[in-house]
């Protein structure tokens, strides 16, 4: 039989599932919207599966959520997403010196020398540039995500917008428009500007070298592509699973973690009709007042986070124990 | 009198002591937390450092208990901390809240200053008294440094990492209450003896990381996330560049007493990359990331509350310390968010990095052993 490793990225704009087997070839790819309910979404994207007579046998999850996806799934491995994102970008290209990735709140730059990661960075208290920013700016202009690149690459004399901080784009942008500028101008200056502010913020003090790797959500944005390769004066290098990389790092992962034939602990496919109950609560045992989430199967609690102490951890605690909370 | 001052890690344990001692009322605010927090942002302006906005939460809180006097440090240079203490009491009184102000910072970098500062704040009370209150006060910030290490040495290497944090809040307790001299040394002593009494991970190893950075968010786990607890539950080995003994041996006592780890040779170490005083822990901020560096540490993370200058002017020379000394280097930014998930990914991610750089130069000096020569 097939033996498929599953590998799912939970972030905050999109869930990301792949199944790929022993050569590491990607037989699915799942790109699916969080929408603000990553429980629900994995579950959607497990029905999705298609194993065609395959077997998993491993789990990896990464992502902001992947002590969730986890719980929920029975992972052998979790892991960052920036050591994920290394993994699989050095396994689809061979050689690579510089990821550039741009998800939907996050956006990282990491640098590899000889295969491994030497440095990195990650946007810390400002998410301008990234895919969020761009999907609102969609909805706002009554444009397909989709068709924001290739509008912007019919642009004969970008706009500028001032990139430092979403609301300040925003408003810029609007200035512009209400001046009578083009849209595939207004959007060519926007993704600039993008690239000017993650050059700035995230890639300060890099040593960018080629090849260099653009992935994540937005790489599927060729405006924003275009104004990468003006700004750098590099080939960018968009791989075919370029919105799927963090999984396809955490399936590479996974099929480690079980190599030598250590059993999976997947709960199985059927998870996806299971019944998981999140909820949260405060904790009153001391000033700290942690917020507590729990994903519970069932009567079962499965995972417990969110206390600084300890003392919620899901071993030492009895069902009958949170009623008291 | 009914005197208070804002939280800052586990700095009440000593401050407490002080007025304990010379029986003056002391209003212990609520520990930071969300609400703090929420009360602070509130009432602060927008652009202030995380710090200053639990400082204001802290004071609401505290006058809500009835204190009517808040003692602050103060500091010169440009920082703008030397200056919170008079805003926040401004920002207080237009909130219909009246406290009276005491500045702890020796004026024109005058001792006698300073003396007619404390006389101040501890009213009547003989000078004889007065020392011993603040020789026993500092013996317990003393002691609260040397336990924060000792847990800094027990977490990573706990089989249980939860019961390293139990013997934690059982030394912060104890050492609250410790009445004289002997009974701080024994909470320290018997701190020990509990990790002594730990099981240990066999033939473990952890990586070492060291944190600089800004004072406050060094040393108050409410504004990091607790950062220590959580690389030390990765199983890494934390230190940091400033301890409570030194900050208040440097800004209160102007070095005239000895410190836990002292750091007054940082300002030295830093002037190859810094020779200039930016105001803050700026300078010791890169003169600790050189310590470290030599010091054979894996890592140095540098931490800071948004829009905090000192640390922004170190933040931006750091990468030269970081090639210059081959250590690697991760800033990372403290502001109101509340979620953990972030911290977590570049934690891990920056744990990830240094192990493997770790192996690597392991196994490259191992050829170098073998084939090399």
């Amino acid at each position: 039989m097939n033996r498929l490793y599953l590998g799912v990225d939970v972030g905050s704009v999109s869930t990301n599932l792949v199944l790929m087997d022993e050569n590491r070839e990607v037989r699915q790819g799942l790109y699916l919207r969080t929408q603000g309910r990553p429980l629900e979404t994995i579950q959607k994207g497990l029905s999705q599966l298609k194993l065609d007579g395959g077997m998993i046998n491993g789990v990896g999850t990464t992502g902001s959520a992947r002590n969730l996806a986890a719980a929920v799934l029975g992972a052998d491995v979790v892991k960052n997403e920036i050591t994920a994102h290394a993994v699989a970008s050095s396994n689809l290209v061979p050689g690579v010196q510089t990821i550039l990735e741009i998800g939907g709140q996050d956006s990282k730059i990491i640098i590899l020398r000889n295969g491994v990661v030497s440095d990195f960075a990650m946007n810390t208290v400002c998410a301008a540039g990234t895919g969020s920013f761009l999907d609102q700016q969609a909805g706002r202009l009554d444009i397909e995500i989709e068709d924001f690149g290739d509008i912007a690459l019919t642009s004969k004399l970008p706009v500028r917008i001032a990139g430092r901080c979403s609301v300040f784009a925003e408003s810029d942008m609007i200035h512009k428009q209400q001046l009578g500028h083009s849209m595939p101008d207004i959007l060519a200056g926007l993704c600039e500007a993008m690239v000017r502010n993650y050059l700035n913020n995230v890639g300060k003090g890099k040593d960018i070298q080629a090849p260099v790797v653009f992935q994540g959500g937005v790489a599927a944005n060729r405006g924003i592509r275009r104004a990468f390769e003006q700004a750098l004066g590099l080939e960018i290098i968009v791989p075919e699973h370029f919105s799927v990389m963090g999984a396809v790092g955490a399936a590479i992962l996974a099929q480690e973690a079980v190599a030598g034939g250590k059993p999976s602990c997947f709960r199985g496919l059927n998870t996806a009709t299971s019944q998981f109950i999140a909820s949260s609560f405060e904790c009153s045992g001391c000033p700290n007042l942690c917020e507590i989430v729990q994903i519970g199967l069932e009567d079962n609690v499965l995972a417990r986070w969110g206390d600084r102490c300890g003392k919620w951890a899901v071993q030492e605690v009895s069902p009958a124990e949170t009623e008291t909370a | 009198m009914k005197i208070t001052f804002p939280h800052m890690g586990n700095i009440w344990i000593p401050v407490k002591a002080l007025f304990d001692y010379l029986d003056i009322e002391f209003v212990l605010p609520p520990q930071n937390s969300k609400r703090t927090l929420s009360l602070g942002t509130q009432h602060s302006p927008e652009g202030a450092c995380l710090p200053f906005k639990l400082n204001i939460g802290n004071l609401i809180d505290a006058a809500a208990q009835g204190a009517d006097t808040m003692l602050m440090t103060g500091g010169v240079g440009p920082c703008r901390f030397g200056y919170y203490g008079d805003l926040e009491r401004d920002i207080l009184a237009d909130l219909g809240i009246n406290l009276k102000l005491i500045t702890l910072e020796p004026p024109d970098g005058s001792l006698t200053g300073l003396a007619r500062r404390i006389k101040l704040a501890a009213g009547d009370k003989p000078w004889p008294r007065i020392i011993g209150a603040v020789k026993f006060a500092y013996g317990k910030a003393l002691a609260m440094d040397r336990i924060e290490d000792i847990i800094h040495w027990a977490r990573p290497r706990a089989l249980n990492p939860r019961l390293a944090e139990e013997i934690y809040r059982q030394a912060q307790t104890e050492l609250d209450q410790a009445r004289d001299a002997k009974g701080v040394d024994r909470v320290v002593r018997d701190t020990r003896s509990r990790v002594r009494g730990l099981a240990l991970k066999q033939d473990y190893e952890p990586l070492r990381v060291g944190i600089v950075g800004e004072i406050y968010t060094l040393l108050d786990p409410f504004s990091c996330h607790d950062i220590e607890r959580h690389l030390g539950h990765l199983g890494v080995h934390v230190d940091r560049s400033i301890y409570i003994s030194g900050w208040i041996n440097e800004h209160v006592f102007q070095g005239l007493y000895k410190a836990y780890k002292d750091i007054s040779h940082h300002k030295a170490l830093a002037k190859p990359f810094l020779n200039h005083t930016v105001g803050g822990h700026g300078q010791e901020t890169i003169g600790g990331a050189v310590d470290f560096a030599r010091h054979g540490f894996d890592g140095v993370i540098h931490l800071l509350p948004l829009t905090c200058m000192p640390e922004i002017v170190a933040a931006s020379i750091l990468p030269q310390v970081s090639k210059s000394l081959q250590i690697p280097v991760m800033t990372l930014y403290v502001d109101e968010q509340a979620g953990e998930a972030g911290l977590l990914t570049r934690l891990e991610a920056f744990i990830d990095l240094i192990d493997r750089e770790k192996r690597m130069n392991r196994r490259i000096s191992d050829e170098q052993t073998v084939l090399g020569g």
